[in-house]
């Protein structure tokens, strides 16, 4: 993924301003260049991936059998409360942000970010955010165990490693923001002439949106967590019933953060799967305008429903109805999109190469977390189901069906152009079936736990549960471990070099800017005289 | 995918390998069960039609079997009719769901009316109003820690048993109140179709009317701390005669348990209760061992409290630490309790104070 080309006779060879460069690590260090900054943040995103995912095994170590094995209950929680925390702000979102930093600036035409320097600092502040997350583990008490959402008051029992947990999210929050005002601005502002925002590729009008709900609920969840923060150190009582405060009050501010939160994770995914199937069916997005309204209501509509993560805690029947019916608004737009993507391949001419085959895996599988959502919405079956299984087979089909294959669709398709290298064909195939697969054995069972009555976030389990997590805790080696094959095929015609060249346009039916002004790899600096866009 | 598990859904019924909800035992529940049902038919049909029009494209549209792209990419009137219908389903979804959820919140005029208090980690359950009013316990789980540790075979209600179970009466609607003494925790019980959060100072509730006589099993749903896993909660429905014995049992049972508040107890007498009462309540977190797991946990074996002045340890226990997990124990425990189990904390392991606590000392202190 390192395209380090510098292309001379583009026509900047005079700009002494970007004559210079470190070499070494120090180039990594100093780089405000958006291509080395994507490769950093898409290679963080993995290294935190495989880091999760090595919790994530831990956890279905301990799980495949009843009885306590391999951790104790405390540690147990260490580790599902981190495998989340890693997999949601380390691995998800900064992979959505390498793509942007990679793809918006050679999709609109534009030489680089808007605020380069601060893209810099943007990634910078996460290597320094998760060190603060791995050394929790070392601290007296050990990591944060209060699950990935913090629920007070029990956040406000746990050791030091809280502090440094909630300090790595503020850190995180805050490259966060950065990254998202870099994204409006540069869209916003740098289009190349004749780029309506309505002409724009979807990927980048979902970027748009996402970081438009990044800027407003970022700050948010630091607030949510600066007052677990102050009930712990500076005797505040803001969740703390003794104190006049009320527990029930963090969870209304963490969803409010929360639920944007989760379409944060699925809008860019949204963006890259509407760029890969047009280009495999050949034939343009169905619907563009529709796209852009339905994403756009996808967004707001997620402002007013997060109280349904809260069905079972306590509200007003009118409330419970109110996040009841809101919540099943939400389908609609989902399914346009859906619609929407089906219409692009219906009566094209389709060819099926890994990115096309992870696009359709998603919309199969990304769909069916979108039917359990519609379940999990329906109030009266939610009390049966919240805080079960179910709900963990539900967010796993939509963020590792749904977030992480689009991903894994977005670098098969663009790493061409990243790299100048085609990747391995046949093992991308490989990487694809085995994953789907995988994936299915590993979470398709939880549904059945989950309305069987298998509690979430529990280390041991009662005896009649035994027969699906043992076939849970198989799919989920499977799965880590085809993703080694990813790794290495990545490594293959990234730094390693190898594999067939790439021509400018690999791809027959990628009609974007990238692919039709640029060579592959696109040069170290692109776009320094924008393209005319007709 | 789906279609496949509704096939295996009829056809399978064996415990090990369920694949639906728990058999309901109250109208609530039942209504749940159907409503899940009736949202997985649509669901299904759904799932058949857009995967069936993607599968069929798949095999139709394919450039390796010479399909020529077409260029369309608008059509207002069927992206109208895809928006609607989907809008019309969910009108249809919405109404049963609706009724359900407006009789799940009705709590009125129920026949008896329990607390049910979350504690880390177990329930302790107040009869607050109905027949049996007054009867107040403690429900810990049952399932040994050898067990759990896989030292003997798992027994068949493995992690589903506690010490004491609720008892209630069939064919009687009950309120639950929930409240929590610490953290959050979660009254469920599948096969009534409840699941209420017990929030640290505030009183919530729920309710249920079971139809059939039995013996029910659920957990603490939310994520509570170290032993979220290992608070069950049982309820025993019985018949109305059986209830009746069941609350005359109590109440005879309280009755000799009211010690003479001025009673002065062996040091023998109090280690013994001291044992068990620190079994049931203080080893999760200190240990049986007395060692604790530093630093959340701390040790007692040798430590300043358990060693030094007494008025000190019996404030502790009694009214808890602020900001820790050590919980206030003076709401849940007798007079007699604490002062036993303080009596052993201060003569088990290496502590050797020789201290002996009398339950009036106890009783003072509490002012
Ligand atoms: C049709 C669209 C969707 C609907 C109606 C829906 C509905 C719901 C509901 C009601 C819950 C709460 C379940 C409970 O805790 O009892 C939930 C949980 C969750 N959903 Fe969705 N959802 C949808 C799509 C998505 C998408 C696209 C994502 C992310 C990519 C997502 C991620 C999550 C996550 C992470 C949780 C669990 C959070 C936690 O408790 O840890 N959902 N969803
Ligand atoms: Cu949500």
């Amino acid at each position: 993924m390192s395209a380090v080309i510098d292309t001379p006779g583009h026509g900047h060879a005079d700009q002494d301003d970007h004559a210079y460069h470190p070499s070494g690590l120090m180039r990594w260090v100093t780089t405000t260049n958006h291509k080395d900054i994507g490769t950093m943040y898409l290679w963080f995103s993995f290294t935190m991936l495989l880091i999760g995912g090595v919790l994530a095994l831990t956890i279905r170590s301990e799980l495949f059998e009843p009885g306590m094995q391999i951790v104790n209950p405390e540690f147990f929680n260490q580790l599902t409360t981190m495998h989340g925390i890693i997999m949601v702000f380390g691995a998800i979102m900064p992979a959505f942000v390498g793509f942007a930093n990679w793809q918006i600036p050679l999709m609109i035409g534009a030489p680089d970010m808007a605020f380069a320097r601060m893209n810099n600092w943007s990634f910078w502040l996460l290597p320094v955010a998760a060190s603060l997350l791995v050394i929790s583990f070392f601290v007296p008490g050990g990591a944060p165990a209060a699950g990935w959402t913090l629920y007070a008051p029990l956040s406000t029992q746990m050791g030091p490693g809280m502090d440094l947990g909630i300090f790595a999210l503020h850190i995180m929050g805050a490259s966060s923001i950065m990254g998202s005002i870099n994204i409006i601005t540069t869209i916003l502002n740098m289009r190349a002439p004749g780029m309506t925002l309505m002409k724009m590729p979807m990927f980048v009008w979902t970027w748009l949106i996402t970081a438009y709900l990044l800027i407003a609920v970022m700050p948010v969840l630091a607030g949510a967590i600066t007052m677990v923060l102050a009930d712990r150190h500076f005797g505040t009582s803001f969740f703390n019933a003794a104190g006049g405060g009320d527990p029930v009050m963090f969870q209304h501010i963490f969803w409010f953060f929360g639920h944007p939160e989760v379409y944060i994770m699925i809008l860019p995914a949204f963006g890259i799967i509407s760029q890969v199937i047009p280009a495999f069916a050949r034939k343009p997005l169905f619907g563009y305008a529709s796209m852009v309204y339905a994403t756009s209501s996808i967004a707001i509509l997620s402002f007013i429903v997060w109280a349904h993560h809260m069905f079972t805690v306590v509200m007003p029947t009118a409330g419970l109805l109110f996040f009841m019916y809101a919540t099943m608004l939400i389908a609609v737009p989902t399914g346009v999109k859906v619609f929407n993507w089906l219409a692009t391949m219906w009566k094209g001419s389709m060819t099926f190469e890994t990115p096309m085959l992870f696009a359709v895996g998603f919309l199969f599988v990304f769909t069916m977390g979108g039917f359990t959502g519609l379940m999990l919405a329906i109030m009266p079956v939610d009390v049966q189901l919240q805080d079960t299984y179910y709900v963990v087979a539900h967010f796993h089909y939509v963020l590792v069906a749904g977030s992480l294959f689009a991903i894994f669709a977005g670098t098969y398709f663009w790493i061409p152009k990243w790299t100048g290298r085609m990747y391995d064909e046949t093992l991308g195939k490989w990487h694809f079936w085995l994953s789907l697969v995988f994936f299915n054995i590993t979470f398709f069972p939880m549904h059945f736990l989950g309305l069987a009555g298998m509690p979430r976030r529990i280390p041991d389990y009662a005896a009649q549960f035994t027969g699906f997590n043992e076939i849970a805790t198989i799919g989920a080696f499977g799965f880590g471990l085809s993703q080694l094959l990813f790794l290495y095929i990545v490594l293959k015609c990234g730094p390693l070099g190898k594999g067939e060249k790439a021509p400018a346009r690999p791809w027959e039916g990628a009609d974007t800017l990238e692919w039709t002004h640029l060579p592959s790899p696109a040069p170290y600096h692109s776009f320094h005289d924008q393209p005319e866009v007709k | 995918m789906v279609g496949l598990a509704l096939a295996l859904n009829a056809g399978l019924a064996s415990a090990a390998y369920r694949l639906n909800f728990q058999p309901p035992v109250t109208r609530i529940a039942s209504e749940i069960y159907d409503l899940h049902m009736l949202m997985m038919y649509v669901i299904l049909v759904i799932f058949c039609v857009v995967f069936g029009v993607m599968f069929y494209s798949i095999y139709a549209h394919r450039k390796s079997v010479g399909h020529k792209a077409e260029q369309f990419h608008e059509n207002t009137t069927v992206e109208i009719i895809w928006t609607v219908i989907p809008f019309v389903i969910l009108i249809g979804m919405a109404w049963p769901a609706t009724k359900t959820l407006i009789a799940f919140k009705d709590t009125s005029n129920p026949d008896l009316t329990i607390k049910a208090t979350g504690y880390q980690w177990k329930w302790g359950y107040d009869y607050i109003k109905g027949e049996g009013e007054g009867i107040a316990f403690l429900s810990n789980l049952a399932t040994p820690q050898d067990q759990i540790h896989n030292q003997k075979p798992k027994g068949e209600n493995y992690l589903l048993e506690v010490d004491n179970p609720l008892v209630v009466p069939v064919d009687k609607k009950v309120r639950i109140l929930t409240t929590a003494n610490d953290v959050i925790h979660s009254f469920w019980v599948p096969a009534f179709g409840i699941k209420q959060d017990a929030i640290p100072g505030f009183v919530r509730d729920t309710w249920f009317k079971a139809d059939k006589e039995g013996t029910y099993r659920g957990q603490c749903a939310e994520l509570c701390g170290k032993d979220h896993g290992f608070m069950p909660i049982v309820v025993e429905v019985v018949s109305a005669e059986k209830y009746t014995q069941w609350v005359a049992e109590q109440k005879k049972k309280s009755a000799a348990a009211a010690e003479d508040p001025n009673k002065q107890w062996t040091m023998a007498e109090l280690q013994t209760k001291g044992e068990k009462v620190y079994a049931a309540n203080c080893a999760a977190c200190h240990q049986p061992t007395g060692k604790g797991l530093p630093p959340a946990f701390p040790a007692l074996d040798g430590s300043k409290v358990a060693t030094g002045d007494k008025s000190v340890h019996i404030d502790t226990v009694l009214n808890g630490k602020p900001g820790t997990a050590m919980a206030a124990f003076g709401k849940q425990l007798s007079d007699a309790d604490i002062a036993a189990v303080i009596t052993y904390e201060r003569n088990a392991w290496g502590n050797k104070t020789g201290d002996a606590v009398q339950p009036a000392e106890v009783k003072a202190a509490r002012k």
